[in-house]
């Protein structure tokens, strides 16, 4: 039981290091970027061929796809969201789509569609067992909980106690009187979705070996990234981070003690807890 | 309404005016493959077995030129059951050919029935396929061929408390049922059947229930592509290190992802049709053929039955010379054709048009620095045992 | 208030062009027999769209879970003609009485919360549908798609033959019927209370639009018309798999209603004969890698805006 509370905890963590980027971009520039999960993955491909290709080890690879990720968002935020920002939400969601199916057939066409498989370093292999196997904890998923934890714990840091986490959450509250008062939003949103998709990477790059990694990774957990920004709403930290390992330990939970129904059970809980609260589990009460 | 009548009337005359001219016009093979979506893979093995086919075998055969058309599914038997009727009616393909996963076969079958063409499955492997119509033949494997394989194989190992672990489809259930009944055959005891969905699997939470029923050994069968996943899962769990072994079918240790798994997985037992290091000459000429046309990628069983599949096709093709008698004489070809495959000795079943083959144990070994399924025992000329009923 | 029910009404009417393209497309399957099959597929899609623009473009409401309803209908037909009743036009009756009540039952979940809130429900319905379908594979068929159905002749004469020719024309006069039908609806006052709706809620509330009363009505109009179109895609294919729940499926229809544009009913039909016929194309000339064309084509579509693409003499020119 508490290995699968562990599991589901080290899932949740993951899920909410993917998902904040996108909580962070809706609740700031209110774009709907369903693109999120192919900086995910660009983020995967570059952890995995820096280490199978260039024989890079694993901590710097990971570090690089965080860059390589954040690199690439702030291209794309320059050149082409930019101009999607005045456009409505389902011009948005169409766009954000078709980048991700450029980059889905990109990846199959440059990589190849099989799964990627990560070799990790060996401190990072290996197991240990506490109370008689009460609780099994994979070294890598305990690495996952503590990276995510002090990531987490950073971003709120950030947030709350420095000038641009300051800027930023005026930005998100009201943009045009944040404008007013002399900050820079057009900067502020391209940092912010610059370490948004950053964020993505890590999350892919870290999750390439418990989620696995191939060309569709992002279309099969958008829904999962999109249910934790639903629920956990985009006005706090706390909010996505409550919701994603809400997320990660029901599915976990749920498809061991009931394997019949699976996925089921985390889509039936989403529905019930959207329609009890719409504005999100954690939400202020303003959209 | 009577023009409606005299119209059809008019499209089915042109039809099969068209259908007699055709054995002096090129003969098309239609190809429906996952190219797109989970199973991609498959639908690239196969593709790329095919091509070598004809690169070898050259495109012209008792005259006739061959053309090849491939089309994606994306694994949707929707799409799956429209492009083989548009292939049928629109291109006149004479066979249809590929089929990555049982339900796009299944979808398929009325149209080749209906449309009197030879279709042959090079991927799908759950039994009832070949009965889903008369046209049908198979130079893949059945999941029925490789489960008994290992049923048989285990309880003689030490392996007596099992929990099999399957995808939740035609193939898995397959495989689930037959392993089952072989092992209880035998004495074994299945604690728990769990079954994991097709899509988007999470083997986490599963594997870690394993572990907690603590069977001697775990059964899996996943199809082609996923079996990485349930590897790792495996591993990371430490099961290895709390006694269970991991044994199952072939797709587990696909030759396409096996050398990417590391060294976990050495020592894994799995029985199957096809391993790439199956010590024959046609086989290793097969592998670094395909190999060099491919960049370095090593063939699976999936483009073994590619390109035996297109084997059956040229044969059927050279015995009825180029086709003459249409889609039911090609089949009547089909049907009983004996050769050496890189797998093995293998032919079709005249009865039941499905393939019979020697299922192998294997073990993943190190060769030459990479990871093979090397077969250290062999059952000869098994037949579907879900038919032999 | 004569001159506004005036500008109102002239909207109402037909134009030329609606007629020439509907006349067009009727004759299509005879113009082009050998892509009666596409034909077919892309009015049952287009039928599809035009329902879920029923529900975003005139109401406002976003799902990306309408295949829900489109799954349902579809399952129903094809169960119904292998157990009940080989008719095509009885089980069509079926479904898509059988869809309303699901969209019925369904439509509390949209009328609360945000853009997104309405996004993941609707998606999530859907997930469940496909996951309820998929355990209760005794009667679906489960991940193996439902065999063995069997479609008797439509109006007890026309067969489905292998060509599609049937199936191309059954779809075409069923959408031309619906479609005709939806024009008057969002010409009459009903339609304009749901274009209210959709501009501003609070001010359609205060002028005394029963709102909640509306969206019911529409969503399960409009989920019973996705079902009439899952309906005659099972029957016309004679096949039902779980891909009818899936996301793919309610994405694509999201896109094609907004590549054709929202709020006018055309814009299912454009967007369906676009999207599947550049899919169609691409996917012939590049089975693997098809979709970077595609996403290609939104990417610039999207930037470029639907309005100046379609006029290229706007092109060079800053707007």
């Amino acid at each position: 039981m508490l290995t699968l509370l562990f599991d589901g905890v080290a899932y949740g963590m993951l899920l909410f290091v993917l998902a904040i980027g996108l909580s962070i971009t809706l609740g700031l520039m209110n774009f709907i970027n369903l693109a999120h999960g192919a900086f995910a993955m660009a983020g995967g491909y570059t952890l995995v061929l820096l280490m199978q290709k260039a024989g890079w080890p694993f901590l710097p690879s990971v570090l690089m796809a965080f860059a390589v990720s954040a690199l690439l968002g702030l291209l794309l935020e320059v050149t082409l969201y930019r101009r999607m920002y005045q456009k409505p939400h389902l011009d948005q969601v169409l766009f954000s789509i078709g980048l991700t199916f450029m980059a889905v057939a990109a990846v199959d066409y440059f990589v190849g569609s099989t799964q990627q498989l990560v070799q990790l370093p060996e401190f990072l292999k290996g197991r240990t067992e506490l109370w008689d196997g009460a609780l099994g904890m994979g070294h890598y998923r305990l690495a996952i909980i503590l990276v995510c934890a002090l990531l987490a714990m950073g971003l709120q840091w950030l947030l709350v106690h420095t000038r641009f986490g300051a800027q930023l959450r005026a930005s998100v509250d009201d943009r045009r009187v944040a404008a007013g008062m002399g900050i820079n939003v057009n900067t502020i949103f391209m940092a912010t979705f610059a370490v948004g998709s950053g964020l993505a990477g890590l999350g892919g790059a870290l999750g390439a070996e418990v989620l696995g990694l191939d060309p569709i990774f992002p279309l099969k957990f958008m829904i999962y990234f999109l249910i934790v920004v639903a629920v956990g709403g985009t006005s706090s930290l706390t909010g996505p981070l409550l919701a994603a390992l809400l997320l990660g330990i029901a599915d976990v939970a749920g498809k061991y003690y009931v394997p019949k129904l699976g996925a089921f059970i985390v889509y039936t809980l989403m529905v019930l807890i959207l329609m009890w609260r719409p504005q999100g589990l954690f939400s202020r009460g303003n959209t | 309404m009577k023009t409606l009548l005299n119209l059809r009337a008019l499209f089915i005359a042109v039809g099969m005016c068209s259908l007699s001219v055709q054995a002096q016009e090129v003969f098309k093979i239609g190809l429906i493959l996952p190219m797109t979506g989970q199973q991609a893979t498959t639908g690239k093995q196969i593709e790329a077995a095919a091509r070598l086919f004809m690169a070898q075998n050259g495109n012209t055969v008792a005259g006739r030129k061959i053309e090849l058309i491939i089309k994606d599914d994306g694994g949707i038997p929707d799409a799956a059951k429209r492009i083989a009727q548009e292939l049928v009616v629109n291109d006149k393909v004479g066979v249809l050919g590929g089929f990555g996963l049982t339900p796009l076969a299944l979808a398929t079958a009325p149209i080749a029935t209906q449309s009197k063409t030879p279709m042959v499955v090079m991927a799908a492997a759950t039994s009832i396929i070949t009965e889903a119509s008369p046209y049908i033949v198979r130079t893949s494997f059945t999941l029925a061929q490789c489960s008994v394989a290992m049923g048989d194989w285990a309880p003689k190992n030490g392996i007596k408390r099992v929990v099999t672990l399957v995808s939740d489809y035609g193939p898995g259930i397959d495989a689930e049922r037959f392993f089952k009944e072989r092992f209880l055959l035998n004495s074994g005891q299945v604690i728990e059947s769990l079954r994991v969905p097709l899509r988007n699997p999470d083997f986490a939470p599963f594997l870690q229930k394993v572990r907690d029923l603590k069977p001697d050994a775990l059964f899996v069968f996943v199809p082609s592509g996923a079996g990485a996943a349930v590897m790792k899962q495996f591993l990371e769990r430490g099961m290895d290190k709390a006694g269970i072994k991991l044994i199952g079918t072939g797709d587990l240790t696909d030759d396409d992802q096996l050398n990417d798994m590391g060294d976990g997985s050495l020592g894994v037992v799995t029985s199957h049709h096809y391993s790439a290091m199956h010590p024959t000459a046609v086989n290793k000429k097969f592998v670094e053929a395909f190999k060099k046309a491919n960049r370095g990628m090593r063939p699976n069983f999936m483009a073994v039955g590619g390109y035996d599949g297109m084997r059956v096709i040229y044969e059927a093709l050279k015995n009825t010379k180029g086709g003459k008698g249409g889609g039911d004489a090609l089949l009547a070809a089909m049907k009983g054709q004996i050769f050496e495959s890189p797998r093995g000795q293998i032919f079709i079943d005249a009865q039941t048009r499905d393939i019979v083959q020697n299922i192998y144990l294997r073990r993943v070994e190190k060769k030459d620095g990479e990871l093979y399924n090397v077969e250290f025992d062999v059952i000869k000329e098994v037949k579907d045992p879900g038919k032999s009923k | 208030m004569s001159a506004v029910s005036d500008s109102l009404r002239s909207r109402a009417g037909a134009r030329w062009w609606e007629f020439a393209i509907w006349l067009l497309l009727l004759v299509l399957p005879l113009l082009l027999p050998k892509h009666s099959l596409l034909i077919s597929e892309i009015t049952i899609i287009a039928l599809f769209a035009m329902s879920l623009d029923l529900v975003l473009g005139y109401s406002g409401i976003v799902s990306l879970g309408h295949a829900a309803f489109f799954g349902a209908g579809a399952y129903t037909a094809a169960l119904f003609a292998k157990h009940i009743n080989p008719d095509p036009l009885t089980g069509l009756v079926f479904a898509t009485a059988l869809t309303a009540v699901l969209g019925l039952v369904c439509s509390p979940g949209i009328l609360r919360g945000s853009d997104l809130t309405r996004l993941m429900v609707t998606l999530g319905i859907a997930l469940i549908l496909q996951e309820l379908a998929n355990k209760m594979d005794q009667i679906t068929g489960g991940a193996d798609g439902l065999q063995g159905v069997v479609m008797g002749p439509v109006l007890g004469y026309f067969e489905f033959d292998l060509m599609g020719q049937t199936a191309a024309w059954y779809a075409l006069a069923i959408t031309l019927l619906v479609f005709l039908m939806l024009r008057k609806l969002v010409h009459s006052p009903f339609g304009f209370s749901l274009k209210a709706i959709r501009d501003n809620r609070l001010r359609a509330q205060a002028i005394g639009i029963p709102v909640h009363a509306r969206l019911i009505t529409v969503y399960t109009l409009a989920a019973a018309i996705a079902g009439l179109a899952g309906g005659m895609q099972a029957q016309t294919t004679s096949f039902a798999s779980l891909d009818v729940f899936g996301f793919d499926r309610s994405a694509d229809v999201l896109l094609m209603l907004v590549i054709g544009g929202t709020g006018w009913l055309w814009g299912g039909i454009i967007g369906a004969v676009v999207f599947k016929t550049l899919h169609s194309m691409v996917s012939a000339l590049t089975p693997q890698y098809w979709t970077f064309w595609i996403g290609l084509f939104l990417v610039l579509l999207m930037l470029v805006g639907r309005e100046k693409l379609l006029r290229p003499w706007t092109w060079g020119r800053r707007s």
